[in-house]
């Protein structure tokens, strides 16, 4: 048998047995055997030396390709058992992606106090400040401030819980435009503010009662701020929470702090003006209160009604949430039954 | 006031407008029209009968059968239980298949074996309310005072074709609670000029003013009182026309003369009151303050003891009338009446309101009395009804009047500046525009140089400055035609002052950490108010709360939060994690309004949330808590600063398991658990509490931060295990640490506690791991063994620790 005939055959029978190995283990056993120092390779390539100048080139050209073959058919197999391995610990570690992940906390935030921080963030855009203001009021900035005497029949329209003959729960947030109106420097430029807060009236709780709940006062005195500029403010309100294709309506009325008053509807969100249960089959629905305010709130505070004037307007958070939401009972808003708070956890809406 | 749509075109060419689109116009331009009433609404076939005969139903002692002429060709048979029927009435007939009130059916049937082809109907069956029928007819049938067009259907005899405007007004626009205020309104709108009949009377005899004298001893509280006698009149009820003005209105006819009061009422706006001259035993007539406790019986039967602020209206020595808000009953006009005085006057709204408030008498003339009356017409009222009298009551008109005050007060003159108009609206409206809209009030005016100088008539009491006269031209104008812009001007930044920033820090983290925030009252029960707090102040009542459950202000958040706890366990939420950021009440010395502080407090109760198929569920416990409120120390900055105490002073919290949290020496809140007793009272399971004084954190300076690099050097820990007395805490040995630790001690945290007999009784083992690190090289181990050694010594001598 020639040398060549030989390697043949070493060829065949090693990868063959490459084939065959099912491990890493075996591999190498192959490479150690087959291609070691000590292997056959080895040992026909000792016999070179006996061969003519012309064959020796030639077999121990072949005896290289015969060793890379086998070395690289090695490397082959050993891929495929890797492939192998992988696949098999793959399938091992399948698991029911179906079951729940385990949960990160999630707390909600109340939809009233949601509803705030949204207003609050729109008029931040708007370049107003936000104030805060005592819920323990006196009967001087709660009423006498904003053009509400003791004796004037504005004060049946709340019924107010006294603590004292001076001091009482506020009604409305609108002591702040007065407490705002003293304390800003109008050399400073114009005053705009809104007040989020509390107030409280001498109300049985029902379904569409509370005695306490919450307001929102806006307030913007400069030197020349219109009615047109309340209402386009105020539209910019409606849109911004109830949608972009509002309407507003301004409808005359009267609060005794501005002059002249409105009651401000929104074109029925439920059902786009065309009459449904949600707007008493008007298309229109009540949302809040506004007006220029009145030269003697101005003049009490110290603002020169001649020269400075401006908008308020007062909106209900709670008034809000149940409208837009769906809410038939206010009091649901104070019992915090997880079951309805929860409702409102998907804070994107 | 419901302003009936066909009166009102009696005075108004209301140019046939639809009376529902008339309301949505007045609503946009005036007053809010809550809704159109119509009275015939739902009822069908319901028609008028002439009764021929009548006899007894044979099987039944109180039915009667009767025929009736309902413009058929033959009379149907129909059976009706009404005591009062009897034959040639003219009575309401529900035909076979017709309509009546609460949408019931009428079917043709058979009562006791005889046919029934219909009923007659009383008033309350087709809608009427008891309170408006007349009494005559309130137990039975309604019988027409004449005959009417049998077949026909009733409703237009009745009124009932009318449709009702109803005006919701507010407080200022009291003018409208009269036909001729409502027209001038409603002209406005339309561009339509009002019109009203003349007042003509007939006066004979007797001059009022010796009839009757008259002395009011409080002018200023009673501007206007002017008095009128009508001799032989003869009582009876009023014509058809005229109760149906009032029971639209929602007044039940009673006689002519009362009837008269209130239908001129309507009209004007002016209460009036008809007192019966033969009762008034000096002929005399006085307007004076009551007498502390002074006894009087209003009409109703009501008895009363009078205030000093109360006004009335006497015979000279005793009352006959609380001044404006009712009258009594010794001198009400009865069928025997004869002569009537009557009174129209303008009392002070004020003292109106006192009394209306304290005896809760809000009737038809206290409301238009508190709301103002338009002066100029107090006189034409008295004489209209003096009219009405004489001819429905065949009364015979005294001449003149007495006068006990008339004090008219001259009509306002008030200037308009057509720029400050556009100025104020941001329109551009045109003089003549303006001039058209004074027009359609008709409002008197001079057209002056720059400005316009208005005269504003006595019945629109509402206008005394510019602004109001801006108001009257903007809504007549129309809102509608306002255009939408936004304040320009000077730039104004808005942001978040540092406490609303704080607030919004903490609710974000707590919501973040899975706690459901919740809103609860701010008043509550006495106990309830004063409960959790480490320096009870005392409690702010209300004068008058409208219930005990909400009488006083709290002065912490907890009992708020067990509310909602307990409300959730009685709805089968268990697993509770709440917070609540709000107000508390403090009261401070020498100062009238509380100091409202800032505070969030939370709960947790139940089993831990979230719960799931992958963690062991256990119960909230303390370390929750406290976990949660150094969280919250840590993101506000002043975590490093604050101690826990253990504390036992707060009565409703376990004093085993409470600590008060402390900041720069003074107590800022609390965390624990709610104590045995009180959870036992409450029903509650065991529930753990915190709350923080958010004002004094917010009033806690804190340092620029300035950045360092992260160290580059390696860290080295260390850890020891000591064996100690249970009573050595915590706090002691980390503040031994830290004492002993050297400057490169960087943090002491302990990751194991354990108690057990292997450790001893009263015994338990405390494992920490020390963190060293020095930023600016290398820590040997020498450095590192000669501090421990040193932490160790301190720790065993100190604390008797035993180094394990
Ligand atoms: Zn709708």
């Amino acid at each position: 048998m020639s040398l060549k005939q030989r390697l043949e055959e070493l060829k065949d029978q090693g990868l063959q047995d490459i084939q065959a190995a099912d491990n890493q283990q075996k591999l190498n056993d192959i490479r150690v055997k087959l291609l070691g120092k000590k292997g056959p390779i080895t040992e026909v390539l000792r016999g070179l030396k006996d061969l003519s100048n012309e064959e020796r080139p030639q077999v121990g050209s072949f005896a290289n390709k015969i060793k890379g073959d086998l070395s690289s058919a090695i490397d082959d197999q050993l891929k495929v058992l890797d492939q192998k391995t992988l696949q098999r610990r793959l399938a091992h570690e399948t698991i029911d992606v179906t079951l729940p992940g385990r949960p990160a906390p999630v707390g909600t935030p109340h939809i009233l106090n949601q509803t705030i921080d949204d207003l609050e963030e729109l008029f931040i855009g708007l370049g107003y400040e936000v104030i805060d203001g005592p819920e323990v009021e006196t009967d001087h900035y709660n009423f006498e401030m904003m053009n509400i005497p003791r004796n004037h029949p504005a004060r049946d329209m709340q019924d107010t819980f006294y603590i004292t003959h001076d001091l009482l729960m506020r009604t409305h947030t609108s002591p702040n435009q007065a407490r705002s109106l003293e304390k800003h420097d109008f050399s400073k430029g114009p005053l705009k503010m809104i007040s989020p807060g509390r107030v409280y009236r001498r109300d049985n709780d029902d379904a569409t009662h509370s005695h306490q709940f919450n307001q929102l006062e806006g307030l913007v005195i400069d030197k020349h701020v219109t009615m047109a500029d309340l209402k386009g403010t105020l539209e910019v309100v409606a849109r911004h929470v109830f949608g972009e294709e509002r309407e507003i309506r301004l409808r005359p009325s009267y609060f005794p702090f501005t002059e002249p008053s409105i009651e401000v509807d929104i074109s029925c969100f439920a059902c786009g003006g065309k009459g449904c249960r949600v707007c008493k089959y008007t298309g229109w629905i009540e949302v809040l209160g506004a007006g220029m305010v009145h030269p003697n709130v101005l003049s009490r505070a110290g603002v020169d009604p001649q020269v400075y004037g401006g908008f308020a307007f007062g909106l209900g958070p709670d008034r809000f949430a149940m409208l837009k939401y769906g809410v038939n009972d206010i009091r649901e808003f104070y019992q915090n039954d997880l079951r309805f708070l929860h409702q409102f956890q998907r804070e994107v809406k | 006031m419901k302003i009936s749509y066909q009166w009102l075109s009696q005075f108004v060419d209301l140019k046939q407008i639809e009376p529902q689109k008339l309301a949505d116009q007045v609503s946009v331009t005036g007053i809010e029209v809550a809704s159109v009433i119509a009275p015939d609404a739902g009822l069908k076939k319901i028609v008028v009968g002439h009764i021929l005969a009548t006899r007894p139903h044979p099987n039944s002692d109180h039915l009667t059968l009767c025929q009736v002429d309902i413009g058929a060709e033959e009379p149907v048979q129909i059976v009706c239980g009404a005591p009062n029927v009897a034959a040639d009435q003219y009575v309401i007939v529900a035909l076979p298949g017709s309509r009546i009130a609460n949408n019931e059916k009428i079917k043709r049937g058979k009562m006791r074996g005889e046919a029934s082809e219909g009923m007659i109907c009383a008033l309350q069956e087709i809608g009427f309310s008891d309170s408006v029928v007349p009494k005559e007819y309130l137990h039975g049938i309604y019988v027409f005072p004449e005959a009417k067009p049998v077949g026909q259907p009733v409703f237009s005899f009745l009124g009932m074709d009318d449709r009702l405007l109803d005006f919701d007004i507010t407080p200022n626009r009291a003018d409208t609670l009269g036909m001729h205020g409502a027209a001038y309104e409603v002209g406005a709108m339309i561009h339509e000029k009002p019109r009203f009949p003349e007042v003509n009377l007939n006066e004979s005899g007797a001059k009022s003013s010796d009839l009757i004298k008259v002395s009011v001893a409080e002018p200023e509280l009673v501007p206007q009182y002017l008095l009128k006698v009508v001799e032989n009149i003869t009582i009876k009820p009023s014509p058809l026309w005229l109760q149906i003005r009032l029971w639209n209105n929602g007044i039940r006819p009673i006689n002519n003369v009362v009837d008269v009061t209130n239908y001129v009422m309507l009209e004007y706006g002016q209460p009036l009151h008809a007192y019966d001259y033969d009762q008034l035993s000096s002929k005399q007539i006085g307007v004076r303050l009551a007498q502390a406790d002074e006894p009087f019986v209003t009409l109703d039967g009501e008895e009363w003891h009078l205030r000093p602020s109360d006004l009335v209206i006497t015979d000279g020595a005793k009352p006959v009338g609380v001044a404006g808000v009712m009258g009594g009953l010794n001198s009400e006009v009865t069928d025997q009446t004869q002569t009537v005085v009557l009174e129209a006057a303008v009392f002070d709204p004020t003292s109106i309101r006192k009394t209306a408030q304290w005896t809760n008498l809000h009737t038809e003339a206290s409301t238009r009395f508190e709301k103002g009356i338009n002066a100029a017409d107090v006189e034409t009222a008295l004489r209209r009804a003096s009219q009405l009298l004489a001819d429905l009551a065949g009364g015979q008109v005294c001449e003149g009047i007495a006068i006990g005050n008339q004090q008219v007060r001259q009509p306002l003159q008030v200037q308009l500046d057509p720029a400050r108009v556009n100025h104020v609206l941001g329109t551009q409206i045109s003089r003549q525009e303006m001039l058209a809209i004074l027009q359609d009030l008709q409002f008197d005016y001079q057209d002056q140089a720059d400005k316009i100088l208005v005269t504003v008539p006595l019945r629109r009491w509402d206008i005394s400055i510019e602004a109001d006269l801006i108001e009257e031209i903007a809504r007549l104008y129309g809102y509608d035609k306002l255009p939408s812009t936004l304040p320009t001007g000077i730039q104004t930044k808005g942001s978040f002052n540092r406490r609303q920033q704080l607030i919004r820090t903490v609710r974000k983290n707590l919501l973040a950490h899975g706690l459901d925030e919740v809103i609860s009252y701010s008043l509550l029960t006495e106990p309830q108010a004063v409960a959790f707090t480490h320096t009870p102040k005392p409690a702010i009542k209300l004068a008058w709360p409208m219930t005990q459950d909400h009488a006083y202000l709290r002065q912490n958040l907890i009992s708020g939060l067990l509310l909602d706890l307990q409300y959730n366990l009685a709805h089968q939420q268990n697993d509770v994690a709440i917070f609540e950021q709000g107000n508390v009440f403090q009261t401070v010395d020498n100062q009238n309004q509380p100091k409202e502080v800032p505070m969030v407090a939370a709960l947790w109760s139940g089993q831990v949330k979230p719960t799931s198929w992958l963690t062991k569920t256990r119960q909230y416990d303390f370390y929750d808590a406290k976990g949660e409120v150094v969280n919250l120390l840590t993101v506000l900055g002043v975590a490093d600063q604050v101690q826990f105490v253990a504390d036992d002073t707060i009565a409703q919290l376990h004093p085993g398991r409470t600590a008060k949290i402390i900041l720069a020496d003074q107590v800022i809140g609390f965390v624990g658990e709610i104590h045995p007793n009180e959870q036992q009272a409450l029903a509650l399971p065991v529930t753990y509490v915190m709350q923080l004084d958010l004002l004094a954190i917010l009033n806690t300076e804190l340092p620029t931060i300035v950045s360092e690099s992260a160290a580059k050097y390696p860290a080295v820990e260390r850890d020891v295990a000591l064996i100690l007395d249970q009573n050595i805490s915590n706090a002691q040995v980390v503040a031994l640490v830290k004492e002993n630790g050297g400057k490169y001690l960087t943090d002491v945290s302990i990751f194991d506690v354990f108690a057990g007999e292997k450790i001893g009784h009263h015994k338990r083992s405390l494992a920490y791991r020390l963190h060293f690190q020095d930023p600016a090289a290398t820590l040997q181990d020498e450095q590192i063994n000669k501090v421990m050694l040193k932490v160790t010594s301190a720790l065993t001598e100190n604390l008797k620790a035993q180094v394990r």
